[in-house]
């Protein structure tokens, strides 16, 4: 039953989290051939989540960043970029022409920050380990700095860096901070926390551009208005990492697609033998989701659908089955997010609890009179139990 | 088999209580509570709790106090 890989092994492109977590359910599931990862960062795997928070704050040196990756016999190509991958040949080439021939093929490369064009120094994205240190010593050096977009990370940095003492001016183009992942209701409770911590908040407004001949100065808003800043964060969201799959023959239009035993599908619609892929960097089908899918860059749905890719890897014949309630989590201040499901598909909220002064919060998400989500702050035992309603309705599906 | 978690990693993110709910659970003030042994039936279930937390505060020992996980 169990796939054959005794040339070439299996090659792992990605060493984050979704690509160290394949490898290790490979061995988990008993296969002992040749395991190579490569990974575009000169850094092992490592913990992507504290970055925003406990990393950026100085509260860490770094020394429990490293994910565990002993005992797995894995085979290390770091700081090599994949630029291509021949699908027909199986090997994919790397950024000094190297080409790495493979058996197996788990694509797990993420996501990457979406940049500012053309920035003056200064203007930092936060992905990966290399960033969040040139961003902590920047805040360190000086004290203004500009966050551009309120999602996820634009109000974790906010919130962190508030933390440290420093002046912050967030901008955001939608009314409330994480308007377009939670909503409106808990947008504004977001929005009360900032203003409450001391952040210039300015919200339905656009960064026109960032000011600075060689050092950035500040930046000019679409109110008129200028704002002083020696260091910029741009926390716009992300995107795929498919660059390297162009002229691959996948289909990498929004993401790497994926059918639900997280195989590869190439553009005809069919999976591509012996070639998964795991983590930000799929879209693949849900069953709350429309066609063609879902992409999540949540730390559970990476660490999850590798078990999965890893599974339909090894045993084509019987592949495993990815149907899972997602789940993330971000820390702000003194608040504890949670959420399960799947929020940012709703249409309609019922919210349960919005407390402000005991910092908590309690929003249902429904899509189309049925529960898809919920998002928790300081009420984690809730979560569970809103989990563990979503899990029953997926079971009847 | 023996489970310790390390109360001063758990962040409460919860990821233990939705893969093992009949181990892990949260009290009325969201503390993390949990038995402190389990039957080997349940080791699927506890190794994918401890799989699942972010921050690796689970640990399994086996009766004889080796770490397994």
């Amino acid at each position: 039953m169990s796939a054959r890989f005794d040339e070439h092994g299996i090659l792992v492109v990605g060493a984050s989290l979704a690509g160290l977590r394949a490898c290790a359910a490979l061995r988990k599931h008993g296969y002992d051939g040749r395991l190579t990862v490569i990974g575009d960062e000169p850094h092992l795997p490592y913990d992507r989540p504290p970055l925003s928070k406990e990393f950026l704050a100085g509260g860490t040196d770094g020394a429990d960043l490293p994910l565990p990756v002993a005992g797995l016999g894995i085979t290390w190509q770091l700081g090599r970029r994949a630029t291509r991958l021949h699908l027909a040949a199986r090997t994919v080439e790397v950024d000094d022409g190297t080409r790495f021939p493979f058996d197996g093929l788990v694509i797990a490369t993420g996501s990457t920050a979406r940049p500012w064009p053309a920035a003056p120094a200064g203007v930092h994205t936060l992905r990966g380990l290399d960033d969040a240190r040139s961003l902590r010593a920047a805040l360190r050096r000086d004290g203004r700095l500009l966050v551009i977009g309120a999602g996820f990370v634009g109000s974790e940095v906010a919130a962190t860096a508030r933390g440290a003492g420093v002046d912050v001016t967030v901008v955001d183009p939608a009314p409330q901070p994480l308007h377009r992942a939670v909503g409106e209701a808990a947008g504004e409770f977001v929005a009360a926390l900032h203003r409450q911590a001391g952040v210039d908040l300015r919200t339905s407004t656009k960064v026109v551009s960032l000011e600075g001949v060689r050092k950035l100065t500040g930046a000019r808003l679409s109110d008129g208005t200028e704002v002083p800043a020696t260091a910029a964060v741009v926390a716009l969201g992300s995107a795929p990492a498919t660059g390297w799959l162009a002229g691959s023959g996948l289909d990498i239009t929004a993401g790497v697609r994926c059918d639900r035993h997280a195989r590869v599908l190439r553009r005809d619609g069919t999976p591509a033998p012996g070639v998964v892929a795991a983590g930000d960097v799929t879209r693949w089908p849900h069953p709350w989701a429309d066609a063609p899918g879902v992409t999540l860059g949540h730390w559970s749905h990476a660490a999850e659908q590798a078990e999965t890719a890893a599974h339909s890897l090894l045993f084509p014949g019987a592949p495993a089955s990815y149907r899972p309630v997602p789940s993330f989590w971000s820390d702000q201040y003194d608040v504890k997010f949670r959420s399960v499901g799947l929020p940012a598909l709703a249409d309609s909220a019922d919210v349960r609890e919005y407390d402000l002064g005991a910092r908590r919060l309690d929003v249902a998400y429904f899509r189309q009179g049925r529960l898809i989500g919920a998002l928790t702050g300081n009420r984690v035992a809730r979560i569970a139990a809103y989990r563990a309603q979503l899990a029953a309705d997926l079971e009847g599906r | 088999m023996k489970i310790q978690v390390d109360m001063d990693l758990c962040e409460s993110h919860g990821q233990c209580v939705f893969a093992a709910p009949a181990i892990f659970s949260f009290d009325d003030d969201d503390n993390l509570v949990h038995a402190e042994t389990a039957d080997e039936s349940l080791r699927d279930a506890v190794e994918k709790a401890a799989a699942a937390c972010p921050v690796r505060a689970i640990r399994i020992e086996a009766a004889t106090g080796d770490a397994a996980a």
